[in-house]
């Protein structure tokens, strides 16, 4: 089983992953769970319920993936991360993907050497105020002292935000965001910044939300999307393309509670749904899946829509607009290369 | 490995190199070297492989680079775009900031305690035992914590202080205390000031002199000059009265409500303060015992002797007791300052910018060049410490018993 | 002699008086008061001062524990039913009771496997701290950790016995050399338990923990106070015999090995524990083998113990310079090699000494582990400053969970250093 003597006695300890397959892929399969890498816990993206389960916005995806790959949505071990943890977690190999509202920028693509395997929700930086300020607008924060989480892109523009405006600020370094959220709370900072998503969700989770309003600018791009290392294109693909399923079923109307009956009885007339659910073609097995990976994934999860709609859709306490975040066909920017 | 290349000695056998003591040491030497080349050669081999596998590389030139983000508490010039380097001088100095006031606030409340610790009053000795044992059976981390949460959940928010019936108000209406940080008036050093700074220094030298003055009086002739209320008349006398000659040049910027925030004064934010009180007050606490054990390590029949020669009670104290308890007080107590320094690399936990949260922590996320930084922060660390033990070997030699 | 006395005195008492009481300021607590509190006027402005201190601290306090509620579930509703008044909202620690002592992570149904191994460890541990008991206990001990891995990290039962088994046959060869000599004993007892663990390593089927009798926990699954434990007393036992082995390089003649061991020593009491987790957590899996992955548990217990190891070598080094050079003289006239005299005569007394410092860094390094917190790991500190003070019910609840850290930490810091001083009074044979 161990290749040396050291890794022998590491294993003896039993706390050695043991060796790793050439592919990420195999890796997962061989050891029957996904290792996702998760937010510490921001309501609805990924958050432990009570009862200690996972649950949320980016923790489906990597449910979706565990479907799709391994057969089983709870096969994932998630792994907390903190901005400052997670980029070493996933270039050492401790996890398998991050799926932790992580922005696409072109130095963690390139420098950092990570994969960005699409986007699943289009974000931009934001500013939560209390109401009491009476602030109506990010320019009039002239002076203020802003909370802000460390080790994010959020950082950077924000100092950006300020000095183009030719305002000043007093940056408040937060490492969580539960952090943050009990220094805005307590009036230790003015201001709390972050994506307007996380800004929503955490609003979401105050005591009266309503006191706190978000301002009308949002001072940057804040792509966020799941990401894996560079360098295993084989295992970018499955977290690429289970992505784009998610997406392209909502597109063709694929539901959790339709997928096993147009799974079932196959329709001739919708031939990419067809190809979606393996029922023709052999899409899943260019992937190195089985045919009915995309199935699995959409009946666990649901398709895009309702994935957003369960966590941090209008019905939720989050309550986030679809925005540009609708499919492209309803003018938002989400749009999925053909399953062909 | 000399031995393998030496000549045979005499009748040697290579038996001898494990049971002859005179070689043995030899053999144990060139294994241990072996071995420990093997090993970083083993590490240095899997650090090369896995960096090459991510395409990564070792480089410092993202130091050059603009750092980008912005830090509150800075003691030099720094915006987001000047470079990651000058970020990390910010921490430095940010770290030696917070170590310096603790050493200083630690070694007060250490003493106060330690003495207080011995007292004769029942009461006294058993609140400071138990402030020592208190803050020894804890963590620092917890501690840091706490403090930093009284900062922020228990003090008022500056927006307390607005409005016609404010909720809080500034102390002598120059003192603001917020949960922001503290905020104290600021001196303007106007022209002519510089006289005024020079005067002070000067008196300060002037008092250092004339109590040496005093002292070789004393041994020269048994002749004895009073020393309080003349220091503190040199101390304060020059300045104050070079301070009206010169017109009051220097006048104070008192913190005012403005926009969110205080403005003007001096703003000591509330994690330098977390971190400065709970640094201090669990390493007194350390220090106290460290007292403690030194004036207890004087024998009584010191302090009796020096009764019966008929020096006066506090000459007692500083003649014969503080002296020798020193030399047994002052090892730890630099050691306690240096553990001061490293665990002041806690700041991370409330958000100071010292050189753990600039260099080992943004700068770090941002560049991504984690070996880099965390190789770097530990050679600040080092360099510090290593100071720090020189100049206590220095001080363990210049008090070392000079036996003849 | 009793007659002139009759004549020359009028009066002679023949029964004593009875002892009268002394001046009531010279009795009793008034004189214990007048002694202790009020001696001199500075005295008694100190007690003063000091009374109205804990005045002040327990008019705070009081009220605000006596008051406290344990059975709301929210701290919403914890307000509501206090409905102003002061009192603590303890019944977050009753909620989150499991999450503080085992993280958040760990299954639900299997916490009597890390609280037995606790009760165990104290079995474990008695015959360790407490010498009058059997020694036969300290084969339990022996076992001791075999049992609590297994039962904390559940998964295949062979992973536990394979490890023993080599522990056992280093163990026996050791023994078996060791009289013909040390190096060849302990040189060959290491050769031998890493070729059982090698083979033993092979023979383990590969998916041998999904099919064992007790669940697999994956270490990210622990936190809590239990992270803090386990930290603690692995890294403290790891780092003690490390920790000997450094102190004696270092005193060694061998400039070679004492500079290895100075170089080491300085170098990690020279930099601050959390640079050397940064290193476990950001750089030390750059040097492992590119196929293995080490999970971030034990990389942090290499490090912390790399950390207590030099700090504990600093200690017994302390220790050995200490005992008188007749000692080392004695041993070497008796004619026993450098292994018998360390192990016979030096090392004994040596480590006897070192006791109080070998503890006060034990309880610093309990201590420091909470400081994992930092690199996102959730013991009982990153519990609670991490999903507990996060959660929607318990946003704003500081002084209970921090009260409650600060408790379990001193009680347990605080028994260990009253055991050191128990121990202390106890080994010392020199005669007072």
């Amino acid at each position: 089983m161990k290749k040396s003597v050291l890794l022998g006695a590491l294993t003896i300890a039993g706390l050695s992953a043991g060796a790793a397959a050439a592919s990420t892929l195999e890796d997962v399969k061989a050891r029957g769970t996904l290792n996702c890498g998760v937010v510490t816990g921001l309501v609805g993206f990924g958050a432990p319920d009570a009862n200690g389960e996972w649950v949320g916005f980016d923790v489906s995806v990597c449910r979706a993936v565990a479907a799709a790959v391994l057969g089983d949505a709870n096969a994932v071990e998630f792994v907390p991360t903190t901005g400052k943890t997670r980029f070493t977690a996933l270039a050492s190999g401790e996890i398998d993907m991050l799926a932790r509202n992580t922005t696409w920028t072109f130095s963690r693509d390139v420098d950092l050497k990570f994969t960005f395997v699409g986007v699943n929700y289009y974000d931009g930086q934001g500013f939560l105020v209390p109401k009491a300020l009476g602030v109506s607008s990010a320019k009039e924060l002239d002076g203020a002292t802003v909370c802000i989480q460390t080790g994010t892109t959020t950082e950077l523009n924000l100092a950006d935000f300020f000095r183009s405006n030719n305002i000043s600020y007093e940056p408040v370094p937060v490492e969580t965001n539960a952090e943050g959220q009990q220094q805005y709370l307590a009036g230790a900072c003015d201001v709390y910044t972050t994506d307007a998503s996380g800004l929503a969700a955490t609003r979401a989770a105050f005591e009266n939300p309503s006191d706190h309003v978000l301002l009308p600018e949002i001072i940057s791009k804040e792509p966020l999307g799941p990401l894996v290392r560079h360098g295993d294109d084989e295992w970018s693909d499955v977290v690429r393309w289970t992505l784009n399923a998610l997406i392209t079923a909502e597109e063709l109307g694929v539901t959790s509670a339709n997928v096993a009956s147009l799974a079932a009885e196959p329709n001739p007339e919708t031939p990419e749904i067809n190809r979606l659910l393996g029922t023709e073609g052999n899409l899943g097995e260019m992937l190195g899946l089985d045919a009915d990976w995309a199935q699995r994934a959409i009946a666990s999860q649901g398709n895009y829509g309702e994935i957003f709609a369960k966590n941090i859709g209008e019905e939720t306490p989050i309550g986030l607009a679809r925005g540009l975040n609708a499919q492209w066909t309803n003018g938002g920017l989400i749009y999925s290369p053909p399953f062909r | 490995m000399t031995v393998m290349t030496d000549p045979p000695r005499g009748s040697f056998r290579l038996s001898m190199l494990i049971n002859d003591t005179r070689y043995r040491s030899m053999t144990f030497q060139a294994i241990a070297l072996l071995m420990l080349i093997i090993a970083i050669a083993y590490l240095a081999n899997n650090l090369l492989t896995n960096l090459a596998a991510q395409g990564l590389n070792i480089a410092y030139d993202f130091l050059g680079d603009p750092a980008g983000y912005d830090i509150n508490q800075r003691l030099v010039e720094y915006n987001s775009q000047s470079s990651h380097a000058r970020a990390s001088l910010v921490g430095i100095l940010n770290t030696l900031l917070v170590a310096f006031l603790a050493c200083i606030t630690a070694t007060f409340f250490g003493v106060i305690a330690g003495v207080l610790r011995l007292s004769n009053n029942w009461l006294v000795a058993r609140l400071m035992s138990f402030y020592v044992e208190i803050f020894r059976n804890i963590p620092v981390l917890i501690w840091i914590i706490i403090i930093f949460t009284i900062m922020t959940a228990v003090m008022p928010a500056p927006r307390a202080f607005r409005g016609d019936e404010p909720d809080a108000t500034m102390l002598l209406g120059a003192f603001a205390f917020t949960n922001r940080g503290v905020y104290i008036p600021a001196p303007i050093w106007g022209p002519g000031s510089i006289v005024v700074v020079l005067t002070f220094l000067a008196s300060v030298v002037g008092v250092i002199a004339y109590r040496r003055y005093a002292t070789n009086l004393l041994y020269a002739t048994g002749k004895l000059l009073p020393t309080g209320w003349p220091s503190l008349a040199i101390f304060f006398l020059p300045t104050i009265l070079m301070f009206f000659i010169m017109g009051r040049p220097i006048s104070l910027d008192y913190p005012e409500l403005g926009g969110f925030n205080f403005r003007g004064g001096i703003q000591i934010g509330a994690p330098l303060i977390a971190l400065w009180f709970a640094l201090s007050i669990y390493t007194g606490a350390f220090i106290a015992e460290n007292v403690r054990a030194g004036i207890q390590a004087v024998s009584k029949g010191q302090t009796e002797a020096a009764s019966a020669l008929g020096l006066r009670p506090n000459r007692v104290m500083n003649l014969v007791v503080l002296p020798q308890a020193l030399r047994v007080i002052i090892p730890p107590l630099i050691s306690q300052y240096l553990n001061i320094t490293k665990n002041s690399s806690l700041a991370i936990a409330v958000g100071y910018a010292d050189i753990t949260a600039t260099l080992g922590g943004i700068t770090l996320n941002q560049t991504g060049r984690a070996i880099e930084c965390v190789l770097l922060l530990m050679l600040f660390y080092l360099t510090i410490s290593l100071s720090i033990s020189a100049v206590m070997n220095v001080y363990n030699k210049s008090v070392a018993l000079k036996e003849r | 002699m009793s007659d002139t006395h009759e004549h020359s005195v009028s009066f002679v008492r023949t029964e004593s008086i009875a002892e009268r009481d002394p001046p009531y300021a010279a009795s009793g607590p008034v004189k214990w008061m007048r002694d202790n509190l009020f001696a001199t006027p500075a005295n008694s402005v100190l007690t003063l001062v000091s009374l109205y201190f804990i005045y002040l601290i327990l008019t705070a306090t009081l009220p605000w524990i006596l008051n406290g509620l344990w059975n709301t579930s929210s701290l919403a509703e914890c307000r509501q039913v206090l409905d102003g008044a002061v009192g603590a909202c303890f019944s977050v620690l009753t909620e989150r009771w499991n999450q503080l002592l085992f993280g958040f992570q760990y299954p639900n149904e299997l916490y009597w496997r890390p609280t037995l191994a606790l009760v165990l460890f104290f079995v474990a541990a008695a015959p360790v701290l407490f010498f009058d008991l059997p020694r036969k206990l300290l084969i339990f001990t022996a076992l001791y950790p075999f049992i609590a891995y297994y039962l904390i990290w559940g998964g295949a039962l062979a992973v536990p016995f394979v490890a023993l088994g080599g522990c056992i046959a280093g163990g026996f060869i050791y023994q078996r050399f060791v009289a013909g000599s040390f190096a060849l004993g302990f040189f060959g007892g290491v050769v031998a338990a890493l070729v059982f663990w090698y083979v033993g390593g092979m023979l383990i089927p590969e998916n041998a923990n999904g099919t064992a009798m007790m669940t697999a926990v994956p270490s990210r699954d622990l936190g809590g106070f239990m992270l803090n434990m386990m930290l603690g007393v692995t890294c403290v036992s790891l780092s003690i015999p490390l920790g000997i082995a450094l102190a004696l390089g270092r005193q060694s003649s061998m400039p070679l090995i004492k500079w290895i061991c100075v170089v080491f020593i300085e170098f990690i009491r020279g930099v601050p524990l959390i640079t050397l987790l940064f290193v476990a957590s950001v750089m030390l899996a750059y040097f492992f083998p590119p196929e293995s992955q080490v999970d971030l548990f034990l990389r942090v217990v290499i490090m912390i113990t790399m950390f207590s190891a030099a700090y504990i070598a600093e200690v017994i080094r302390g220790g050995l310079a200490a005992l008188p050079k007749g000692q080392y003289e004695a041993a070497d006239s008796l004619g026993l090699d450098y292994p018998q005299a360390m192990r016979l005569i030096i090392l004994p007394q040596a480590l006897k000494i070192s006791i109080p410092g070998i503890v006060n860094v034990a309880v610093g390094l309990f201590k420091d582990t909470t400081l994992v917190s930092v690199i996102s790991m959730f013991d009982l500190v990153g519990m609670i400053r991490g999903p507990i003070l996060a959660s929607t019910e318990w946003n704003g609840v500081y002084w209970e969970l921090l009260g409650f850290a600060a408790l379990l930490f001193f009680v347990v810091c605080y028994g260990i250093s009253q055991y050191s001083q128990w121990l202390e009074r106890r080994l010392a044979t020199d005669h007072r």
